[in-house]
């Protein structure tokens, strides 16, 4: 994987909830068996009419937004279905970074991203910053306020940057601390996990065998 | 330390903490489907690596294929050309195939229990958000993305992070006709779809203990809509009675069994074990539930009208304005006054035996409405088999269903059967998500009773208060 240090890019809004990888990505592109080609089917039914031509009602449409590589988006990004087609399909459109917000504090705090698409994202060095309601909503406006508007993201440092006309604004944020070492790095779990397995083999031999070992 | 069952599996199968503050988590059970796995394949094969346990691998065809009669010759290029490079896969690495045609073949999260493949305190992954389902048995069990896929082939381990857990206890007795996918479409409603989000769910009380194994696997199925990668259920005897009562071939038999039962029982969480998180529902108070929006969480009682955009918790009322466009609502509507197109009894959360004999219930000695074109689609093969040894295909073919060969179908729409755009759908599967069930189609998520009614009468109908 390419490690991903610092990205500075234009940011594109995407003002919707709860949007799942079946809009990210739809079925029909799933039946490929290779991993690349899903860029431009990335959010198909809403980025296409139905003679395949570009919506221009579809906000990531908008000429000001097309050299885009940050995703804004709102809560609950990447729920449903599992696909990591869903991931692939962002990437290869030019999405390096994706924001969402977070909700809730302590016991109610309720992530910015489905489990399994974050997950995902993990696997592909695509960043996934969470930010409060409020400094996702700020970040919103600034972005419907000013054409071209472009952040930076420090992953080491933790920061997102927002380069407005009228001054830079800092947002810090919080990042699991195995994710961001393998970002960092480029790390690839296969190769890191396979330095375990010794290991494995060892638990294997005490793990339950009467049910570890299939009868059928 | 009192511990959950969660932690309980979880310390099981522990092989180490790593540095990075993962866990290598050790798999018991890797179930593949022809969807998510081709890259993970081609992964191993450009690294040049093996698949370190094929026997704890499982595999089955079940997104892409046709389920009408013709099903054996797929007439989607890129469709069979993704079953093809299953089959080729599964043959390289000596992976265990339930192919097309097989006696055994069927969707994935149906044939794993039914199998004996699915066990009490096992790990089970699978590319698939809806491997939920087998947390049913009391096995630890999560969708995974490709690249994990990989992992699990060739490691037989995953890198986790643990998990908070989510314990949602249902009091009291469900009212008749209520059922299982009632509880969990209430949850959901009332959590929303990230609610369990970084959780896994244990559902437990009284309402779930005494639901059968099949009704169980239905709200476990639905975990990840409440947005929680697992949902578990403690396993208790009727567990081990569906274990053990049929010939499930990958089960353990005779001393192995005994062993296996002894563990099993030790599984269930501690009395005084601590869960991040609670929830108490009462199960009486629990009406069918029918989704009116492109969310599972879009949710309501049958009796109750579409919402009004300001009146749902947990989406505002631009989402609000959205999804009623999308599904051709307006506020106020009865939702016994909406008429579906089509219905659709199958999927991974209600194709098995005993969501068909509820439907065929309904349908028995009826017909259905006649603008309403009705899909039922068994699970299984094996589910098939058993339901036209009880007669049941009859009862549906009577009513004017289709009566078809298993597959996920209409539930996805990777394969034939799809909506057209506006079509409206009553269907027993699990995302009402714009377009899941074909571009611009409909969907409206209810239980096989309530999806068997509204067949009958044309629009939904109250279970409770209708001629059952």
């Amino acid at each position: 994987m390419e490690p991903f240090i610092t990205h500075r890019g234009i940011v594109a809004p995407l003002d919707r909830a709860n949007v799942d990888t079946d809009q990210i990505i739809p079925k029909q592109f799933l039946k490929s068996i290779k991993r690349t080609g899903f860029g431009p089917s990335a959010f198909f039914d809403w980025r296409y009419l139905i003679d395949a031509t570009p919506n221009p009602d579809f906000e990531l449409n908008k000429p000001r937004y097309e050299a885009r590589s940050i995703l804004l988006t709102r809560n609950n990004f990447g729920c449903g279905s599992s696909r990591e087609h869903a991931v692939w399909a962002l990437a290869q459109d030019g999405y390096r970074v994706i924001v969402a917000p977070y909700r809730g504090e302590g016991d109610d705090h309720i992530p910015g991203f489905a489990d399994i698409f974050k997950n995902n994202c993990s696997k592909n060095g695509v960043v996934t910053i969470e930010l409060s309601e409020a400094e996702v909503e700020e970040i919103f406006q600034a972005v419907f306020a000013e054409e071209g508007l472009e952040a930076s993201v420090d992953l080491a440092a933790q920061t997102l940057t927002l380069h407005k006309a009228d001054g830079e604004v800092t947002y810090g944020f919080e990042y699991d601390p195995s994710v961001k070492n393998k970002l960092l790095n480029g790390l690839d779990d296969i190769e890191e996990s396979l330095q375990y397995m010794e290991e494995i083999g060892r638990f294997e031999a005490n793990h339950n065998t009467w049910i570890h070992a299939p009868q059928g | 330390m009192a511990k959950t069952l969660f932690e309980k599996i979880w310390d099981r199968h522990l092989v180490r903490d790593l540095p990075d503050g993962t866990s290598l988590l050790y798999i018991d059970r890797h179930l593949v489907h022809e969807v998510t796995s081709p890259q993970a394949f081609e992964g191993l094969r450009l690294t040049g690596r093996g698949v370190r346990h094929p026997e704890l691998t499982f595999s089955t065809m079940d997104h892409n294929v046709p389920t009408d009669e013709n099903r054996l010759n797929i007439q989607d290029p890129i469709s069979a050309a993704q079953v093809d490079a299953l089959e080729k896969n599964c043959k390289e690495f000596g992976i265990k195939l339930y192919g097309i045609g097989d006696q055994r073949q069927g969707i994935v999260h149906v044939i794993g229990p039914e199998l004996g493949i699915t066990l009490p305190g096992l790990t089970l992954v699978c590319g698939d958000s809806h491997t939920s389902t087998h947390g049913a048995f009391g096995s630890l069990a999560f969708g995974i993305g490709t690249s994990e896929v990989e992992h699990v082939l060739a490691t037989q381990t995953l890198r986790q992070k643990k998990a908070r857990t989510f314990k949602v206890e249902y009091t009291g007795k469900l009212s008749p006709h209520v059922h299982s996918k009632d509880m969990v479409l209430k949850l959901i409603g009332m959590i929303g779809t990230a609610g369990g989000t970084g959780s896994v769910f244990e559902f437990c009380g009284e309402a779930v203990r005494s639901l059968s194994m099949e009704a169980r696997m239905t709200i476990c199925n639905m975990s990840i809509e409440g947005g929680a990668r697992a949902g578990l259920i403690a396993p208790d005897e009727t567990t081990f009675e569906y274990i053990t009562a049929k010939d499930r071939p990958f089960a353990p038999k005779g001393e192995a069994l005994e062993k296996a039962l002894a563990q099993w029982r030790s599984l269930p969480s501690d009395e005084d074990a601590v869960f991040d998180r609670t929830l108490t529902i009462d199960a009486s108070k629990i009406a069918p539930q029918v989704t009116w929006g492109t969310s599972p969480g879009m949710v309501i009682d049958v009796d109750q009208p579409v919402p009004g955009l300001n009146d749902v918790a947990g989406y505002s009322a631009a989402d609000v304005r959205k999804a009623l466009d999308y599904m051709g609502l307006e506020p106020g509507q009865k939702m016994t006054d909406i008429k579906p197109d089509t219905i659709f009894i199958g999927s991974c959360t209600n194709s098995r035996i005993e969501d068909l004999r509820r439907a065929a219930a309904i349908l028995k000695g009826r017909k259905k409405a006649d603008h309403i074109k009705l899909l039922v689609v068994p699970g299984s093969h094996q589910v098939r088999l058993q339901a036209e040894a009880e007669g049941l295909d009859q009862v549906f073919e009577d009513a004017g269903a289709e009566w078809r060969w298993a597959g996920c179908s209409m539930c996805l729409a990777m394969n034939p059967d799809k909506l057209a755009p506006k079509e409206r759908c009553a269907s027993t599967s699990n995302r009402n998500f714009e377009g899941r069930q074909g571009a611009g189609g409909r969907t409206h998520l209810v239980s096989p009773e309530m999806a068997a009614a509204a067949a009958v009468e044309g629009h939904f109908v109250d279970i409770r208060n209708w001629n059952t």
